[in-house]
């Protein structure tokens, strides 16, 4: 009959009213200032430089390879290579970045940046809250702002996070037990031999060589169990 | 006649004259209305308190709408190229003052056949109603007739409109 | 039943309640008191205007709150709990930024009539507030034809919709204007006719008058006019007239903004855009106000026993219950189509209506006892059973076919 679909409607409208007040599960809204839901791990805003240990100058993996900064499609990376070198996290010498800046006004949080870097060093954040009254300054975040400790990455991604920390120690160890297979060729060719004493230092520089495109393979391989979010 | 009455009585004049001498037809029409507002008004300071309502509820209400919606519908609102007077003004001016006078020899006809008193008659609507429904019932089913013939009319138009479309 | 009304009569008779009931009414005199004699009518008229522009956009602001809160509810959110204590502020902070806001007149507008229109709608809409009567001896002008004078004002609003969709120079206030009057005057007929079978059965067109003539109780019950069949089907069909008439959802095609932005006032803001706002309430608060009036006994207790309460309380509680099933509807009922809202207006509603206007007649004839009771609940029940399935029964959608494109 005509009307009845009205009735029934407002039936069920009535009882959204009156159960909103009584049941505490049809009220699904996170009165959010006040009240907070726990972000999701896979979360993701803007991106931030990983630093091991305290000191976030010293410990910074960024090697100022520049990938990150021609594969970002807004281009709102700038990265200005330093001109001395320092040890990254296998004691290797590397160069680091004189200026990291990240123009998060531009960036779109495509992550491309993070999949592309070779080093872990670059990793997204989950902070949200990044509202400013200066919209030049206040967006363009430099070095400092952007480092974050590797303790907070394994705070907002756990699972992540351990998972490059298991690729680093492996690399790591790899290229300590090559080191070491090294020095102890170099040593036992010394002792065998003792005519070469150059050896070690070729042994070493194609080590290097071999294991960054080797980490790159492993982060590519790896990304999209860990970040692909 | 009190000031009131002088007042009202320009006011109406004011939205007629404006009416036919303002450019933009909407303008003309909203001129027309402040016309009816004013005759309105003039009704209620006579104390026809049924007559100025229904002239607000049909003439604003009804008949205003309509003269804007025809406006609207025809394309009207444009301003006219040339000016708003026709060539044949003249014309139809001699025919408004015949209009007017006819009138005006009625209204002052009808003042020396009605007795004059100077007693209000208080007519409420109780009494319109009776009037109308006991004296005054030919004309008024006279008027039924016709608006039916009309709204009939109308109906006929606008299916035939939709048949053509089809 | 006579002791119950001597009970209710003495009760009126004690000094505390009449004070109570009559509050406004002696406030107001006292305040005239004041005024020389030879002004003192014309004073007390400006007082009641006064207060009414008082009262209703106070209303409004209450309103406007619970709107946002129960619509929540009805969507199991929580409204707005910001501004104050449960957010009750929030109206102030909202006539704080209108008032603040940036009052743009589109260069093109017709600047005139822009800016009379919402002026015409506020001040026509608060006429109709003058022949309510909002509580025993509570009506500001006693009007003998004071229905018709509500219709008038009524009728006017359209104009002032007209003028600022056609002001604005903008394809949707003018199609939003274009579908707001003829929408408007579709259901104004029907919104006429609905209350004429009170007009027929009460004897008078007079506000006051129409309240005293439902002034009668069997036993504690109330004889309003929503407790007779043809009362029933004149008050169903009158308020979906006056939710059209109010542009209301579900009827709130003129500004539907997933087609027509705004609708007539898309042009308008800050101030304006508040007057338009004010407006539309307002509509809806006269236009409750006459129902109640017309069906539901006016400021009439609703049992002869609940007397006492002061009768403005009853009026304006069954306003705001009036307001409140409005909302229930705005948070209910999805939006009408044109061709919908027209074929429903002309092809049931005006039919049923007009069918009812016989039935009251029938009603008014047959004189008293059961009889006219059954004939009458049969003839109308029957109708709209057989209304609603022959004119409204669902059409064989087919293809769409385009009369001009193809
Ligand atoms: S997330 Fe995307 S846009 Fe943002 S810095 Fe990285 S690569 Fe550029
Ligand atoms: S790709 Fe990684 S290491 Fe290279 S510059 Fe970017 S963040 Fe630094």
């Amino acid at each position: 009959m005509l009307g009845d679909g009205i009735l029934k409607g407002m039936a069920e409208t009535a009882r959204n009213f009156f159960g909103s007040y009584v049941s505490k599960e049809r009220l699904t809204t996170v009165e959010y200032p006040e009240q907070r839901i726990p972000t999701a791990e896979n979360a993701r805003v803007f991106p931030f430089l990983v630093y091991d240990g305290t000191d976030w100058e010293a410990g910074m993996r960024c090697v100022a390879c520049q990938i990150c900064e021609k594969e970002c499609p807004p281009k709102c990376i700038y990265i200005d290579k330093s001109t001395d070198k320092k040890p990254d996290y296998v004691g290797k010498p590397q160069f680091y970045p004189a200026r990291f800046d990240i123009d998060i006004s531009v960036c779109m949080s495509c992550q491309i940046c993070v999949e592309v870097c070779p080093f872990e060093a670059i990793k997204m954040d989950t902070q949200f809250e990044l509202a400013t009254d200066d919209r030049f300054g206040g967006l363009l975040y430099d070095r400092k702002e952007l480092s974050r400790s590797n303790e907070y990455y394994h705070a907002i991604h756990p699972t992540e996070a351990a998972e490059v920390d298991a690729r680093l120690a492996e690399e790591k160890a790899k290229v300590e037990a090559k080191a070491k297979a090294a020095a102890e060729a170099a040593a036992a060719k010394a002792a065998a031999a003792a005519t070469q004493p150059a050896a070690p230092a070729k042994a070493d520089s194609s080590g290097l060589a071999a294991t960054a495109p080797e980490a790159a393979s492993l982060t590519d391989a790896t990304k999209p169990a860990g970040g692909g979010s | 006649m009190s000031p009131i009455f002088y007042l009202l009585a320009a006011l109406t004049l004011a939205g007629g004259l404006a009416a036919v001498l303002l450019k933009h037809l909407v303008h003309s029409a909203l001129a027309v209305t402040v016309a009816f507002a004013g005759l309105a008004l003039l009704f209620l300071q006579l104390d026809a308190q049924f007559a100025g309502f229904a002239q607000i509820l049909v003439y604003i209400g009804a008949v205003a709408i309509l003269i804007v919606f025809a406006i609207l519908l025809t394309h009207g609102s444009e301003l006219p190229k040339g000016g708003v007077f026709s060539h044949t003004w003249f014309l139809g001016l001699v025919i408004a003052a015949g209009v007017f006078a006819v009138l005006g020899w009625a209204v002052l006809a009808s003042v020396s056949a009605v007795p004059q008193s100077n007693i209000v008659p208080s007519v409420t609507v109780h009494d319109i109603g009776i009037a109308l429904v006991g004296r005054y019932v030919l004309p008024l089913e006279i008027v039924a007739l016709l608006l039916t013939a009309a709204t009939i009319g109308a109906v006929i138009v606008a299916m035939h409109e939709k048949e053509r479309a089809r | 039943m006579i002791t119950m009304l001597g009970a209710a009569n003495l009760l009126l008779a004690n000094p505390l309640f009449t004070n109570l009931d009559q509050i406004f009414v002696l406030l107001r005199n006292w305040l005239v008191g004041f005024f020389p004699v030879a002004i003192r009518p014309a004073a007390g008229v400006v007082l009641g205007v006064v207060a009414i522009v008082c009262v209703f956009p106070g209303l409004f602001a209450l309103t406007t709150v619970f709107e946002r809160k129960g619509l929540g509810r009805i969507q199991n959110r929580l409204g707005p709990n910001r501004v104050g204590p449960f957010g009750f502020f929030q109206p102030i902070a909202d006539g704080i930024k209108s008032l603040t806001k940036e009052d743009v007149v589109p260069f093109r507008a017709n600047a005139v009539v822009h800016f009379l229109a919402p002026l015409v709608l506020v001040v026509t809409v608060f006429m109709g507030f003058a022949v309510l009567p909002m509580g025993r001896n509570m009506v500001l002008v006693d009007m003998d034809s004071g229905l018709l004078f509500f219709f008038a004002m009524g009728a006017a609003t359209e104009l002032s919709v007209f003028m600022a969709g056609w002001s604005s120079r903008n394809k949707y206030s003018m199609l939003g204007a274009m579908r707001a009057v003829a929408q408007m005057i579709s259901y104004e007929v029907v919104l006429l006719l609905s209350a004429v079978s009170v007009v027929m059965i009460a004897g008078s067109l007079s506000l006051p008058a129409i309240v005293a003539a439902q002034n009668q109780y069997t036993g504690s019950f109330p004889h309003w006019y929503i407790f007779t069949p043809w009362g029933l089907a004149g008050f169903v069909v009158f308020a979906i007239a006056a939710t059209a008439e109010s542009n209301r959802s579900p009827f709130d095609l003129p500004e539907g903004e997933s087609e027509l932005v705004a609708g007539y006032h898309t042009e308008y803001s800050g101030f304006k855009f508040a007057l338009f706002f004010l407006g539309e309430y307002l509509a809806m608060f006269s236009l409750s106000g006459l129902g109640v009036t017309l069906f539901f006994g006016g400021w009439l207790a609703p049992f002869s026993f609940l007397n006492f309460v002061p009768s403005w309380i009853w009026f304006f509680g069954k306003v705001m219950f009036f307001i409140f099933v409005f909302i229930w509807m705005r948070g209910t009922l999805p939006r009408l189509r044109q061709d919908q809202l027209m074929n429903f207006a002309w092809k049931f509603t005006l039919p049923f209506t007009l069918l009812n206007l016989l039935v009251t007649a029938l009603w008014r004839f047959m004189g008293e006892g059961w009889q006219r009771w059954v004939v009458c609940t049969i003839i109308l029940a029957a109708a709209y059973v057989i209304f609603g399935r022959i004119e409204m029964r669902r059409q064989h959608f087919g293809p769409r076919k385009y009369r001009y494109a193809e």
